[in-house]
C-alpha cells in the first residue's frame, strides 16, 4: 500500500515539475507583467506532495513495512523509534528524497519571497530549478526508488549500521542537505540571471538570504558531523581530512567566498561575473561531492551499497550542469573594467576570496589527486593530514590577520588611521601568547604564530564590537570573532592534549606519568538492540589531585552483527577526558586509550557561534528587505 | 587568446569528467590477492638493531619465512602476538618482523613485554618498503617458501585458524 502511494506521489511530482516548466515558459511569452497565479498554486502543491511523499516513507519505516526494499535493508523491527525515523534518510534512496524536498521547497520559497524582482529572472530561476528537480525525480524513479517493493515480504529487516545509530548523525544529513542542496537555488538563479540579463545589485539582493541559509546550515552540518566522529569513531579526533569530510568542506569554501563577494556586488556593483562563477561552483562542487561519495569512488561510512549505474547517472547530470554553466558563461561573459582601489574594503573582500580559493584548490587537489593517479597510472596513493596541515596552516596565519584588518577598511578608498590600535592589539596578542608559554609549556614556532594571529583577530573583533558604529556589523563581528576563537582553541587543544595507550586487566592499577589508572569493574548490560560490556575505570591525576570515574563500553549489536567501541567522555569547560576500551581476543587484558583534550567544548561552541553569526545576518537581511 | 583559454577550460572539465567515469568502473576495494603465487622481488629491509640490510638472499636460506608487519601502536598486533610466539618455535619456519612506522623505544618495550618471536627484525620507519609488499594496513603477514613465492597472505591479526593453517603448510616439507 505504502509502496503504491509513494510511487504514485513520485509520478505526480514529476508531472507537476513538467507542468511548472511548461507554464513558466508560457508566462515568459505572455505580455503580462505578473507571474500566473497557477504557477504559485502548482508550486505549493508540488512542495506539499513531496513532503507527503517523504512522510509516507517515514511511515513505512515507523511501521516496519518490510515490503519496501529500502526499509528491509536499513531498518529492523526492534530498533528504537527515533532511529527508525532517522533511518529514513540514513540510506541512499531515502536521502535522495530529502534532496528533492529541499530542491522543491527552496524553489517555492524563492518564488514567493522575491516578488519585487523581475518576472523574467524569477521565471527562469523556477524553470532551471525544476529541471534540477526533474533530473533528481527521474533518478529516484528509475534508479534509486525508495518505494521499490520486495516479494515475498521478509519477516524482519537487516538493520541500520550501528555506528549510524546516533542522535548527532540523525540530524547531520538534513542540516548538511539544507546547506549544499540549498545552494541549488542560487545555481539556478545565477543561470537565470545570465539568461535574463538581470545582474548587479538586484541579483545580489535576491540571492543573499539563500546564500546565508545554506552557509549557516552547511556550517552546522559539518559541526554535527565532526561531533559524531569525535564521539563515535573512538579516535579522539574531530577532523581527519577524510575525502568525504573534504567533500562537505569544498562547497563551504565556495559559499564563504560567495558570501563576501556578494557584499561587493551589492555595495559597489562590481565582480558580477566572479559572483556568478562562485554561485555555479558551489552547487557543482556539491554534486561532485555527491558523485564521489555515492558512486563508491571514495569508500567511507557514507558509501551506501555500491552501484556503478548510480554513479553514471550522477556523472551525466554533473556533466550537463557543468557544460550548461560553461556555455552560458562564455556566451554572456563581458570583460568589465572593475576599477578597484588597492587600499579599500573591496580589495580586502577580494583577498578573502583568494584565500578561500586557495583552500578550495588545496583541498580539491588533495581529494582528487588519489583518484586521478589511480585512474591514470594505476597507482594507489593517499593524501593525508600532513599534506593539508603543512599547506593550509601557515596560510591560515596570514588569513587571520587580513580577517582582522579587512572589516575596518572603508569602501572605495581606505586610509589606515588606526595603525596605532592595530599595533597595540598585536602587542597584546604576542604578550598573551608568551604568557601561555610561561605558565604552561612551550610549543612550535608555527603554533606560536597561529595563536598570536588568532588572538589578534579575537581582540580586534572584540574592540570592534564596542565601537559606536559597529551596530550594523554585529553578525559579521560574531562570525569573525568565533572563527578566531575556533582557531585559537584548536591550536591550544592540539598543543596541550595528553594521550596514553596501554593494556589493563580487571583489578590492575597502572601508573603513567601524572596519571594512575585502575580497572575497577566490568559489567554486562542488556539493552534493547545491543549488549554492552561496560568498564569502570578510575583515573587519578596526582598533579591536580583530580579523581574521575569513566565508563567506556564495548557494544555488541545483533542486527547487523557488529562490535563498536563507545568512548566514555567527561566534558567540562576546561577540557574533555576521553577513554576507549577495546577487548583483546583470548586475553584478560583490555587495551585502553586515554586522552585529555583541553578546551574541547569551546571548539564546538566556536563553530556554533560562527553559524549563529550567519543566522543573525540572515535575520538582518530579512528585516532590511 | 580568449579562445584558447575557453578551449582549455572545456578540455579540463572533459578530462576531469572522463577520469571520474573511468574511476567508476574500477575495483575500489584494494585487493592484494593476486600476489599469491607470485615471487617476491627486491627484498631490501633495514635491520632494527644493526645496520645490516636484509635481502632476498637471506630469506632463501629458510624453508619457509613468515613476514609479519607490526607496530607497537597497533592494538590487533598485540592480539596476534601470542600466536607469533607459538610459531617461533616451529623448526621449518623463520619469522621476519617488519616494524612499521613505529618509534624504536616503543617497539622495544612492546617486545620486552610480550616476547620476541622474530628471527630477523627489520624496520620500515616511513612505511615505504611495506608498500612494495602490497601492505595496506597492519597487522599483515605473508608466508613465503625458499623460492620466495608467496604461499599465503593474512590480512589482519592471525587467529587460531591461521595458526593451524601455517603449521599445516610448513609440515608438508
Amino acid at each position: 500500500m505504502l509502496s503504491n502511494t509513494g510511487n504514485f506521489l513520485l509520478f505526480i511530482n514529476t508531472f507537476l515539475s513538467i507542468l511548472i516548466i511548461f507554464n513558466s515558459y508560457k508566462c515568459l511569452k505572455s505580455k503580462n507583467n505578473l507571474i500566473f497565479k497557477n504557477i504559485y498554486q502548482i508550486s505549493l502543491l508540488q512542495s506539499t506532495l513531496v513532503l507527503i511523499c517523504f512522510f509516507t516513507l517515514i511511515a513505512a519505516f515507523i511501521v516496519s513495512d518490510f515490503s519496501l526494499i529500502t526499509v528491509y535493508q536499513n531498518s529492523h523491527s526492534l530498533k528504537p523509534l527515533f532511529y527508525k525515523i532517522s533511518g529514513t534518510w540514513g540510506n541512499h534512496e531515502g536521502s535522495l528524497l530529502l534532496w528533492v524536498i529541499i530542491l522543491t521547497i527552496f524553489s517555492f520559497l524563492f518564488l514567493i519571497f522575491n516578488k519585487n524582482h523581475s518576472k523574467n529572472y524569477r521565471l527562469h530561476t523556477l524553470i532551471i530549478q525544476n529541471l534540477l528537480i526533474l533530473g533528481f525525480l527521474i533518478f529516484i524513479i528509475f534508479n534509486s526508488n525508495p518505494f521499490s517493493s520486495i516479494s515475498p515480504i521478509p519477516k524482519d529487516g537487516l538493520g541500520l549500521n550501528p555506528i549510524l545509530q546516533d542522535p548527532a548523525l540523525a540530524i547531520h544529513p538534513p542540516l548538511l542537505y539544507v546547506g549544499f542542496v540549498g545552494s541549488s537555488i542560487y545555481f539556478s538563479a545565477a543561470m537565470a540571471s545570465m539568461i535574463s540579463n538581470y545582474s548587479g545589485k538586484f541579483f545580489a539582493q535576491s540571492i543573499k538570504g539563500w546564500v546565508l541559509i545554506s552557509w549557516t546550515f552547511q556550517t552546522l552540518g559539518i559541526l554535527v558531523g565532526s561531533i559524531w566522529a569525535y564521539y563515535e569513531l573512538g579516535w579522539g579526533g574531530f577532523w581527519f581530512w577524510d575525502p568525504v569530510e573534504n567533500a562537505s568542506l569544498l562547497p563551504w569554501f565556495a559559499m564563504t567566498a560567495l558570501l563576501h563577494s556578494l557584499l561587493v556586488l551589492e555595495k559597489r556593483n562590481t565582480l558580477y561575473f566572479w559572483t556568478i562563477i562562485l554561485c555555479l561552483l558551489t552547487f557543482t562542487l556539491s554534486v561532485t561531492g555527491t558523485f564521489l561519495v555515492r558512486s563508491g569512488v571514495l569508500n567511507s561510512v557514507h558509501t551506501f551499497a555500491n552501484d556503478p549505474s548510480r554513479g553514471i547517472y550522477i556523472l551525466i547530470f554533473l556533466s550537463l550542469m557543468i557544460f550548461a554553466s560553461i556555455y552560458f558563461l562564455f556566451n554572456k561573459y563581458k570583460p568589465t573594467n572593475d576599477l578597484i582601489n588597492s587600499n579599500s574594503k573591496e580589495t580586502f573582500v577580494l583577498i578573502n576570496n583568494w584565500f578561500m580559493m586557495f583552500y578550495l584548490i588545496t583541498v580539491l587537489l588533495g581529494t582528487l589527486y588519489p583518484i586521478f593517479t589511480d585512474a591514470i597510472t594505476n597507482n594507489k596513493i593517499s593524501v593525508g593530514p600532513p599534506f593539508y596541515n603543512s599547506v593550509i596552516i601557515p596560510v591560515v596565519i596570514a588569513f587571520l590577520f587580513f580577517m582582522a584588518i579587512g572589516p575596518q577598511a572603508k569602501w572605495i578608498k581606505n586610509r589606515f588611521s588606526n595603525l596605532k590600535t592595530i599595533l597595540l592589539i598585536l602587542g597584546g596578542a604576542i604578550l598573551i601568547n608568551f604568557a601561555i608559554i610561561y605558565f604552561f609549556k612551550s610549543y612550535s614556532l608555527i603554533s606560536n604564530l597561529i595563536l598570536i594571529s588568532s588572538l589578534f583577530l579575537i581582540m580586534s573583533s572584540i574592540l570592534d564590537f564596542f565601537k559606536k558604529k559597529s551596530r550594523f556589523g554585529i553578525p559579521r563581528i560574531i562570525s569573525h570573532l568565533s572563527f578566531g576563537l575556533l582557531i585559537l582553541f584548536i591550536g591550544l587543544n592540539h598543543n596541550f592534549s595528553v594521550e596514553k595507550d596501554f593494556n589493563l586487566r580487571l583489578g590492575e592499577v597502572k601508573k603513567i606519568d601524572d596519571y594512575e589508572f585502575a580497572l575497577l569493574d566490568l559489567k554486562l548490560n542488556q539493552e534493547t538492540n545491543y549488549k554492552a560490556v561496560v568498564g569502570k575505570l578510575e583515573v587519578n591525576n596526582s598533579n591536580t589531585m583530580e579523581k574521575r570515574i569513566l565508563y567506556p563500553e564495548i557494544r555488541i549489536y545483533d542486527n547487523p552483527q557488529t562490535l563498536t567501541y563507545e568512548a566514555s567522555i567527561q566534558t567540562n569547560f576546561l577540557g574533555d577526558h576521553y577513554l576507549t576500551m577495546s577487548n583483546i581476543d583470548r586475553s584478560e587484558y583490555y587495551n585502553i586509550k586515554f586522552q585529555h583534550k583541553p578546551l574541547m567544548i569551546w571548539i564546538w561552541i566556536s563553530v556554533l557561534l560562527l553559524s549563529f553569526g550567519g543566522f543573525l545576518s540572515l535575520f538582518k537581511n530579512a528585516k532590511n528587505n | 587568446m580568449q579562445k584558447i583559454i575557453r578551449y582549455s577550460i572545456v578540455l579540463l572539465f572533459i578530462f576531469i569528467l572522463l577520469v571520474f567515469y573511468n574511476s567508476l568502473n574500477r575495483e575500489t576495494n584494494y585487493s592484494t590477492d593476486h600476489l599469491i603465487g607470485n615471487k617476491l622481488a627486491n627484498v631490501n629491509l633495514k635491520g632494527f638493531n644493526d645496520k645490516k640490510v636484509y635481502t632476498s638472499e637471506d630469506l632463501r636460506e629458510n624453508n619457509y619465512t613468515l613476514i609479519n608487519f607490526w607496530a607497537s601502536w597497533c592494538a590487533p598486533c598485540r592480539v596476534e602476538h601470542p600466536h607469533l610466539m607459538q610459531l617461533s618455535k616451529e623448526k621449518n619456519l623463520k619469522i621476519l618482523g617488519v616494524n612499521f612506522k613505529d618509534k624504536k623505544i616503543n617497539a622495544l618495550k612492546f617486545l620486552n613485554d610480550l616476547g620476541n618471536p622474530y628471527y630477523y627484525l627489520t624496520t620500515d620507519s616511513n612505511g615505504k618498503q611495506s608498500v612494495t609488499f602490497g601492505i595496506y594496513g597492519i597487522p599483515e603477514s605473508i608466508l613465503i617458501n625458499s623460492e620466495l613465492i608467496v604461499i599465503k597472505k593474512f590480512i589482519g591479526p592471525l587467529n587460531e585458524q591461521d595458526l593451524n593453517d601455517i603449521k599445516e603448510t610448513i609440515k608438508s616439507l
